[in-house]
This record gives C-alpha cells, sequence and structure tokens, in this order.
C-alpha cells in the first residue's frame, strides 16, 4: 500500500519524463519542452519551465523537501557571478537539470543545475541606440522544443538553441532609437512567442505581440492604446494618443482553459503629467484579457485612470481557482503599485474587491466597479504611495495551501509630484515631472542605491513582505524590514516562503506567521525572484543578489 | 504647465538683491524662502531643478568671476551670439542641461569641460540663472578667514567635527563638505540642524540585555543590526537581538546659528565651509 502510494507520486510528479521515455526512444530528445508540458508544468516540480514557474504564476513550488524543521540546514552549493555590474534581475528556468538564466545586456548562459559548471554563453551585441529608462536589464528567458526566446533592449526578438547557444532568429520588434526596449522574459503559448514592448519614459505606443516560434515572423499584434475608430480611442484627445506609453515590460500568465492570456500594462505618456493627456487614456494601468491566438481583446480592466503618479500596473497576474462566496471561482490576484490590492474574476475582468495593502492618500478608496476615487494631494504636499508604488514589478506569490496572496512592499513612503510641461522628441525622454521625496536631501525616486549604506533610512518608509487574505485584502502578517524591498517571493509545498530585500538578505520565513527560520546575508541588493528546482533527488533554491546567483540546498547528511 | 503648484519654478521666487537692501531684510527673506520652500525644495539640494538661493548665487558670482568672466564678461554678453543672463540659453533650456555644458563643455566651440564639484555646480547655474537680478556690490560675500577663525575658535565646531584630519569623529567629518553640499544647503544646515540632518548621521543610543549603554552616530542600519561609531570612536556592529533598548534620536545635536550668527558672520562660516574640498 505505502509502496504503492511513493510509485503513483513519483509517477506523477515525473509524467512528462516517463511519457517522453515511452514515446521517443532517443533520450536525447527528452528535453524537448513541449506546449504540452508547459501547460503542465505544475507536475514537474523538479522544473522550472517559465518565468514565473508555471501559466498560473503563482511562483509557488510543490516541492518539500526543505521544510521548516530542516531549512536551517540550507548551504551555499554554488555560486555564478555574472560577467557585468548591472542590475541582476533573472530568473532563470531549470530544465532536466540544466538551468538557463541571463546576465546584462542580454547574454543566454546555460549551466549544471546541480554544479553551477558553465556549458555554453551566447552574447547579443546590443545596438547602441538601445536607451532602457532605467537599467540595462533583462529578466529571463522563454523555451519550447529546444529553443530559448530572449527579448532584447534593443527591442529584438532572439531564438537560441538550447543546446548549442547558437542563434536562430532574430526579429527586430521596434525602434530602439525611438525608446522601445524590452527587459522581461516572453511567454510561450502553444506555438507562439508572446512579448510587449518597454519605453513607457520616451513616448511610445505600447503593444503586445506574438511571433511564430519557428521563424519569429509576427502573427498578431494588440496595441495598447487604442487608433482611431478603435474602442478605448475616445479615452484620449488629439495626437496624445500616439505618444501614450503603456509600455509592456512584465510577462503575462495564461489561463489554458479560458483560453486567455492576461498582461498588465504601464503608465500613460508623459508620466507625470496627467493635463496633457485627459481622459481615463486606455489601456494605460489595465490589466488586459486577450486571446493568444488572435490576439483579440476579451476584456480589460484599468486600475488607475489618467495616472499622474507612474502607477505602472504591469504586475505579473496571479492566477487562482478558490471558493468565492461559497462557489468556485477562476481570480486574478493583483497587488499594484498604486496601493491597492485587487481581486477581478478572470473569465469576465469583473472586480470583485480591492483594498490599500499600504498607505495610500491619492485616492479614497475604490467604488462598486474598482474605480479609485481620487483626493489629489495639493501642491507640495507628499502622495503615497510615492513614485516607486506600494509595490512594483516584484513577482509575487500565492499559496494553494495557506490561500494566501505575497506581496514585497513598500511603506510609508511617499514622493512629492510635479508636473511639468515637455514635448515629445522621438527618442528622447517623455515623463514630464520635476518630482521630489519628502525627505530632505535625499535622493527621489528613490529606484536605486548606489552603495552598501542606507543613507536615508527609516525616513524613507521601508519595505516588507506582506501575506494578504485574497477575501478581505486585509494583512495576514507582515514582515517588516528596515530598508525597502524589491524581492520577489517564492512560497513552497512545505509551506516555507522565500525573499529577499534592498539589504541583501535572504530570508525563508513561515508561509502562515511570517516567522523568521533562517536568513543569510548575501552582501548585494536582491531584485530577482527566488525559484525552486529538483536535481537527482535534491531540492535546491535559488536567488540573484548583487551581482550573483546564489544556489543553496540542504547540507549533505543533514534533514 | 500642467500643475499651478509648481513651487519650485524660479522667477517667482528670485531674490532681487539691492545695494541698499540691509542683511537682516536678506535674511528674513533667505528664512521666508526656506519656510515657504520646506516641502518643495526637498530633492538632493544640488539638483533642485530651479529654487535658486542666495548663498548659491552668491558663492556663483564668486566661481564665475574667477572661471568664467574671462570668456564671458562681467556681463555674459562678451561671446558674439551668447548671453548667459538673457534668459533662455539655446544650448542650456534647463538647469540639467546647464550643468551638462559646464561639466562636459560643448565640443566644437571654445568652451572647454570644467571639473566643478557639485557645490560649484549648484551655484554657477543658479548664479547664471540671476545674472541680471543680482547685484554683486550689494551681497557682501563671507570672508572664508574670519570664517575658519570662528570655526576653530569662538564657534567651538572643532569639539564635535573633524577636518582635515584634526578634531574628533564624533560629528561628521567635513574636510569635504564644501565640494559635496551647497552653499544654500550648508547655510540651511546651520540655520536648522534637525531639517537638515541625514538620518543616516543621527545619533542612537542602545542598551544591551548585559546591560552595556552605548552612545553613538548611526553609520548604517538594517533590519537585523545597527553599525555605529560610538563616542569613544569605536566602530560598533550591534545585534538588534542583543539590544535591550534602541533609540534613535531625530533630533541633531548640533545647535542651530540661527540667532547666534550676524548674517556676515553667517556668510563668513559658509564661505569657509566652501573652501573645505577634501583631497583633489
Amino acid at each position: 500500500m505505502m509502496r504503492k502510494t511513493i510509485l503513483q507520486i513519483i509517477r506523477k510528479k515525473h509524467r512528462a519524463s516517463l511519457l517522453c521515455l515511452a514515446l521517443l526512444v532517443p533520450g536525447a530528445l527528452c528535453a524537448q519542452v513541449t506546449s504540452e508540458r508547459l501547460r503542465r508544468a505544475a507536475d514537474e516540480p523538479q522544473n522550472w519551465l517559465t518565468y514565473s514557474g508555471n501559466y498560473s504564476s503563482q511562483r509557488y513550488s510543490p516541492l518539500k523537501q526543505i521544510d521548516p524543521s530542516n531549512v536551517k540546514n540550507l548551504e551555499l552549493k554554488w555560486v555564478f557571478q555574472a560577467q557585468s555590474l548591472q542590475k541582476f534581475e533573472t530568473t532563470p528556468l531549470v530544465v532536466d537539470g540544466i538551468m538557463y538564466l541571463t546576465q546584462s545586456p542580454n547574454d543566454v548562459v546555460a549551466l549544471d543545475a546541480k554544479t553551477g559548471r558553465v556549458f555554453w554563453v551566447y552574447h547579443y551585441a546590443t545596438s547602441p541606440d538601445s536607451r532602457p529608462c532605467c537599467g540595462i536589464v533583462n529578466r529571463g528567458v522563454a523555451i519550447l522544443g529546444d529553443t530559448l526566446f530572449m527579448a532584447t533592449v534593443d527591442a529584438h526578438l532572439v531564438a537560441v538553441d538550447a543546446r548549442n547557444g547558437h542563434a536562430i532568429w532574430n526579429n527586430k520588434l521596434a525602434d530602439a532609437a525611438a525608446g522601445y526596449a524590452m527587459t522581461m522574459a516572453p511567454l510561450v503559448v502553444k506555438d507562439k512567442v508572446i512579448v510587449g514592448l518597454a519605453g513607457g519614459e520616451y513616448g511610445i505606443r505600447g503593444f503586445i505581440a506574438a511571433y511564430d516560434a519557428h521563424n519569429g515572423k509576427e502573427v498578431w499584434r494588440f496595441n495598447t492604446i487604442p487608433g482611431p475608430g478603435e474602442p478605448g480611442h475616445e479615452t484620449w484627445q488629439g495626437e496624445e494618443w500616439k505618444h501614450g506609453g503603456a509600455a509592456v515590460w512584465l510577462t503575462g500568465s495564461y489561463d489554458p482553459d479560458l483560453n486567455l492570456t492576461y498582461w498588465g500594462t504601464g503608465n500613460p505618456g508623459p508620466d507625470y503629467n496627467p493635463g496633457k493627456r485627459p481622459g481615463d487614456n486606455l489601456y494605460s494601468d489595465c490589466v488586459v484579457a486577450l486571446d493568444p491566438d488572435t490576439g483579440k481583446l476579451k476584456w480589460f480592466f484599468q486600475f488607475t485612470p489618467n495616472d499622474p503618479h507612474d502607477y505602472d500596473s504591469v504586475q505579473i497576474p496571479v492566477l487562482a481557482d478558490m471558493d468565492w462566496n461559497g462557489s468556485p471561482r477562476k481570480l486574478m490576484l493583483w497587488g499594484n503599485r498604486n496601493g491597492f490590492f485587487y481581486v477581478l474574476d478572470r473569465a469576465t475582468g469583473k472586480f470583485l474587491t480591492g483594498a490599500p495593502f499600504v498607505k495610500v492618500n491619492w485616492a479614497s478608496g475604490l467604488d462598486a466597479k474598482g474605480r479609485p476615487i481620487p483626493t489629489p494631494q495639493p501642491p507640495g504636499a507628499p502622495t503615497f504611495p510615492g513614485i516607486q508604488g506600494g509595490t512594483n514589478w516584484y513577482s509575487p506569490s500565492y499559496s494553494p495551501r495557506t490561500g494566501l496572496f505575497y506581496v514585497s512592499s513598500w511603506e510609508g513612503y511617499s514622493t512629492i509630484f510635479s508636473g511639468v510641461d515637455v514635448d515629445y522628441k522621438e527618442g528622447l525622454r517623455y515623463t514630464g515631472g520635476a518630482n521630489t521625496s519628502p525627505i530632505p536631501g535625499a535622493d527621489n525616486p528613490a529606484g536605486a542605491r548606489q552603495g552598501p549604506v542606507n543613507t536615508y533610512t527609516e525616513a524613507l518608509g521601508h519595505g516588507a513582505v506582506m501575506a494578504l487574505d485574497p477575501h478581505t485584502g486585509k494583512k495576514k502578517w507582515s514582515f517588516e524590514m528596515h530598508d525597502v524591498n524589491c524581492s520577489g517571493i517564492l512560497t513552497t509545498a512545505s509551506d516555507l516562503l522565500f525573499a529577499g530585500g534592498r539589504e541583501g538578505y535572504f530570508q525563508a520565513l513561515d508561509a502562515h506567521t511570517g516567522a523568521l527560520l533562517w536568513k543569510v546575508n548575501l552582501g548585494g541588493e536582491i531584485i530577482a525572484g527566488p525559484i525552486s528546482y529538483q536535481v537527482d533527488g535534491k531540492q535546491y533554491i535559488s536567488i540573484a543578489s548583487g551581482n550573483g546567483l546564489f544556489v543553496f540546498a540542504p547540507r549533505d547528511g543533514a534533514n | 504647465m500642467a500643475n499651478p503648484g509648481e513651487t519650485m519654478v524660479a522667477p517667482a521666487q528670485r531674490l532681487k538683491l539691492r545695494g541698499t537692501q540691509s542683511w537682516e531684510q536678506l535674511a528674513l527673506c533667505a528664512a521666508v524662502l526656506v519656510l515657504a520652500s520646506l516641502w518643495a525644495s526637498v530633492g538632493r539640494a544640488q539638483d533642485r531643478a530651479a529654487a535658486y538661493a542666495p548663498a548659491d548665487i552668491r558663492y556663483g558670482a564668486q566661481i564665475y568671476a574667477a572661471q568664467c568672466s574671462a570668456c564671458h564678461g562681467e556681463t555674459g554678453t562678451q561671446i558674439g551670439g551668447v548671453d548667459l543672463g538673457g534668459g533662455a540659453l539655446r544650448r542650456a533650456p534647463s538647469d540639467v542641461d546647464l550643468r551638462n555644458v559646464l561639466a562636459n563643455g560643448i565640443a566644437g566651440t571654445a568652451m572647454p569641460p570644467f571639473r566643478f564639484d557639485p557645490s560649484e555646480l549648484t551655484a554657477i547655474v543658479a548664479y547664471i540663472r540671476n545674472m541680471r537680478t543680482f547685484d554683486a556690490r550689494g551681497a557682501a560675500v563671507g570672508d572664508a578667514n574670519r570664517g575658519r577663525a570662528w570655526f576653530e575658535g569662538a564657534g567651538g565646531c572643532t569639539s564635535c567635527h573633524r577636518v582635515n584630519g584634526k578634531g574628533p569623529r564624533v560629528a561628521p567629518d567635513l574636510s569635504d563638505i564644501g565640494a559635496l553640499r551647497s552653499a544654500d544647503f550648508l547655510e540651511r544646515t546651520l540655520r536648522d540642524p534637525n531639517g537638515s540632518i541625514l538620518p543616516m548621521n543621527r545619533s542612537v543610543r542602545a542598551v544591551t540585555r548585559d546591560g552595556k549603554v552605548i552612545n553613538g552616530r548611526r553609520l548604517n542600519e538594517d533590519t537585523y543590526s545597527v553599525q555605529v561609531i560610538d563616542d569613544q570612536e569605536h566602530l560598533l556592529s550591534l545585534d538588534k537581538a542583543n539590544l535591550r533598548e534602541y533609540t534613535v534620536v531625530t533630533t541633531s545635536t548640533m545647535p542651530s546659528y540661527k540667532d547666534k550668527l550676524s548674517a556676515q558672520e553667517m556668510a563668513d562660516l559658509v564661505a569657509y565651509l566652501l573652501t573645505l574640498k577634501g583631497l583633489r
């Protein structure tokens, strides 16, 4: 009986591999990551097949070898040192023992996930025209079959052979000199590679597009700002829509049953001068639900109409199925940069509930449809949350075991916003702001630290990892940090939560209570999400910190 | 202008300094300016877009006379087609642009790059933007020697501050403060230390679980620990889990010199501090 159960578990965990062995004799072909495997990524807990772990983007690992009782025995197994001093925001993929990560500007590295030894490095030479707003960063690759896909800072999409690191095709998606860039990991759905374009600080017109995985040809394009004659165009006046931003710079999610892919969109442009673009400015600061086969818009929900505060809504759409008022419902959970937490019905886009998770004073609340009730602050007064938001692009997590939504937040943090007039000039910044920090002498927007000293300490606000109850939006617990927090979050089936922070600590918390169970000082800001995977029966946790990727596993012989 | 509350825009706040204007008036004016911009003038002092402070304009006038006037002339019109004081500058519509021109020069012209430090850049920009209304005759500039004498003597500053290897390390070392901080920032700090102290520099008091009391100045802090230089000048890293008590004092230990110094003495002191450029 016992034996049977174990066999069942093994079979379940390795269904894809077993299937692979059964159907295909040449073992080498088993590395092929079919779209079916991507769809069932949750059945392969030993792998990490998409940026957010699987299509639901819960960053929840079913692995549980590392648990609250033994997490203290984690030890460093290996480090990968990036050949770059840029911010290290990569989330690796792990496919059957091989890890694929990216380093700045646009290198793909394949390594042994067990030892860190490198198989190959693919170097992509970026154009000098490239002008990403906020760092020459890349957050990872996508995989289909034997091919990796990377979006580049000069707005190309490149396909790379996963076996030998050679480029297969390279498609220019947009003009880097005009401010278009890409930093996200692409999303593969069926036979298409889907990406969005960044550049919201340069007056671009954003879009999401799908490309044929075999040749890079564009299959469909969804403009995140509707053109003349299209629904939503009436939310713009004059020619402003042409430079209205609504960039897309993080990976979307996908619900195979509904056949909908979900993408968050960025701020309207110019960022801080809403008077220049009267109207709701669709589809900026929205989540859009698209048919992955056609790019057709099924529904949208706008979080921040006519946004004056750069509250990009590019956060990862977290898909969760749970009981809602007594009946099962397909939900989308969203901790927004504007400081509100939202629950939407992901089949229809209907707003179900929302509540602030940090101090908010730009709106007094949300109406019955989820539209904010604006309370603009007087000139010179601080607005909460500040320019970096209540959270930002940091990957949240949802654990189906605890039923809690986990988000990295900035609390007590504000900015004095001040719009100025600005004219669009191609390739130049188009933000229209002269914003400041209310803290005397402090940098605005407090987006980056120039060294290891926390100069502004508690005065600037502080970071936290928060556990929210999706039903109420209320905090179940909050793990408070001294510094702000730009880390992604991972939860596991053993009810552990892993997260870092700007201080460079990497922590394991009890997902039920937020209690600190383990920590290590990695010495570099953590601005990426942790992942978990398993090789040869051993569970690993990896996290990028500073310019290194650090990989931990239980000490041999310890349990 | 999208936002009527953009209080940092300069023209309305530009100070007209006349020869007949008394220093008391000027000081009052400065105080009003400080108050008016209490919330608005809070970006990094050197980066504030266009809130030009009298102290910066004065300092900028000195630098201009020494570094710029040989080519541009006293009135900023000596080079044909260039009128520095005439409002919008073709190559430098914004202050950020002007700083870039000063720092990098203009390729293909006689304008060379200058190695100005941040406080000098702030000052020159402030002066150039106010050339037409600034009257150097009325703005008695500080005397750095007198300022130094007061700093080291009656002022008692060296009982806490260290300069060029002399003095205690209890308060921040000021050896390069004149390069890091603008004239305006220095003056504001002397008038209102609590409003300017960096959170990092705050005093802390900690009591360990075994009763040891530590008083010092904070150097860094994180979730689990705090790094201080204590009043014995020891570098200590304290584990918060081992502290029974931990207090961060949000006020500065430096007194305010707002009512203790005349306008001339204040100018002298700021002039001295601006000479402290560190090792170059």
